[in-house]
């Protein structure tokens, strides 16, 4: 199973992606943002970061960049891509998912494990299952998931929150004001997940938890 | 041509930054402040000489890259 790790100009978050991905059995290759075409890949992975210095808005120049046409052509014919923090910005800004990504509500960048939940399982959900909660790390000034009301309805009665903030025991959860508590959301054919934690950061030694593990062999083990 | 481009967060999108900026002023004792909201300006400047090209020109640009339409309303003046 290969993964394509896309790289923009100021990603920072693509080593530890790929020791996470290759922890999990997959190959990985990379794709510069000037690319107009993807290295055949069964994943298309976009890691954090600060694309372009987050300039004008997170994620905005990046979702413009010509590899952005193989990847939504590539999600368009049902190639998994996962998206994770300014990852999950690129996608959002590229319109491949709905809301927006806002300044933290309290201001503050926050960098701090949270307590994860899954609500739904789906592609790429690995071996997590409903209900499961995981500690994973989160790292960003920009992380406010933002959703009108009609749009935040949508997203529940169509069962499209695949990760929720939940209290980690030591007070509320949610760390940015993210509408609903959403920390994860996919498309609605399934196969474009975008969130703000980084999973990849709980995969291994010398990090905080292994519980995002799982996520990452049963992913790379469904697409093997 | 100079095309000057307001972008702002739409009403009823959380706008922390604008928050702080209204506690800031309150603390300088500006006490009269109801509400602040930051924007941005985008100056460009466009080969273009015909207005309603321009327009339609920046309009496209707006919402093509400089406003998030999802979040965010914006106005073109010519400067």
């Amino acid at each position: 199973m290969k993964a394509a790790l896309v790289l923009f100009p100021g990603t920072n978050r693509e080593t530890d992606m790929s020791d996470a991905l290759r922890r999990a059995g997959a190959e990985v290759v990379t794709a510069w943002h000037r690319d107009r075409e993807l290295p055949a890949a069964d994943l298309v992975v976009l890691p954090g970061g600060f694309s372009h210095g987050d300039y004008l808005r997170c994620g905005a120049m990046a979702a413009r960049a010509p590899v952005m046409a193989p990847i939504v052509e590539s999600a368009g014919r049902g190639v998994p891509v996962l998206g994770v923090c300014n990852g999950f910005q690129i996608l959002i800004e590229a319109g491949l998912l709905p809301g927006a990504l806002l300044r933290n509500a309290g201001l503050r960048f926050v960098c701090r494990t949270v307590h994860l939940r899954l609500e739904r399982r789906c592609r790429l959900s690995g071996h997590l299952d409903v209900g499961d909660v995981i500690r994973v790390p989160v790292a960003h000034g920009d992380g406010n998931y933002f959703a009108d009301s009609d749009l935040a309805a949508r997203l529940e009665d169509e069962d499209r929150v695949v990760f929720r903030y939940v209290p980690d025991g030591r007070g509320a959860g949610n760390p940015n004001g993210s509408t609903g508590d959403i920390a994860g959301i996919i498309n609605r054919a399934g196969n474009v997940l975008g969130m703000m934690p980084h999973p990849e950061d709980a995969t291994g030694p010398r990090q905080q938890s292994r519980d995002a593990l799982p996520f990452f062999q049963g992913i790379v083990e469904s697409l093997s | 041509m100079k095309v000057r481009v307001h972008v702002t967060l739409k009403d009823g999108v959380l706008d922390p930054q604008g928050k702080a900026i209204h506690r800031a002023l309150e603390t300088l004792g500006f006490a009269g402040v109801r509400d602040a909201r930051q924007g941005k300006v985008i100056d460009l400047e466009l080969a273009c000489a015909d207005e309603a090209g321009a327009r339609e020109q920046v309009d496209r640009m707006c919402r093509q890259l400089l406003a998030n339409t999802v979040i965010e309303d914006y106005t073109v003046e010519f400067v």
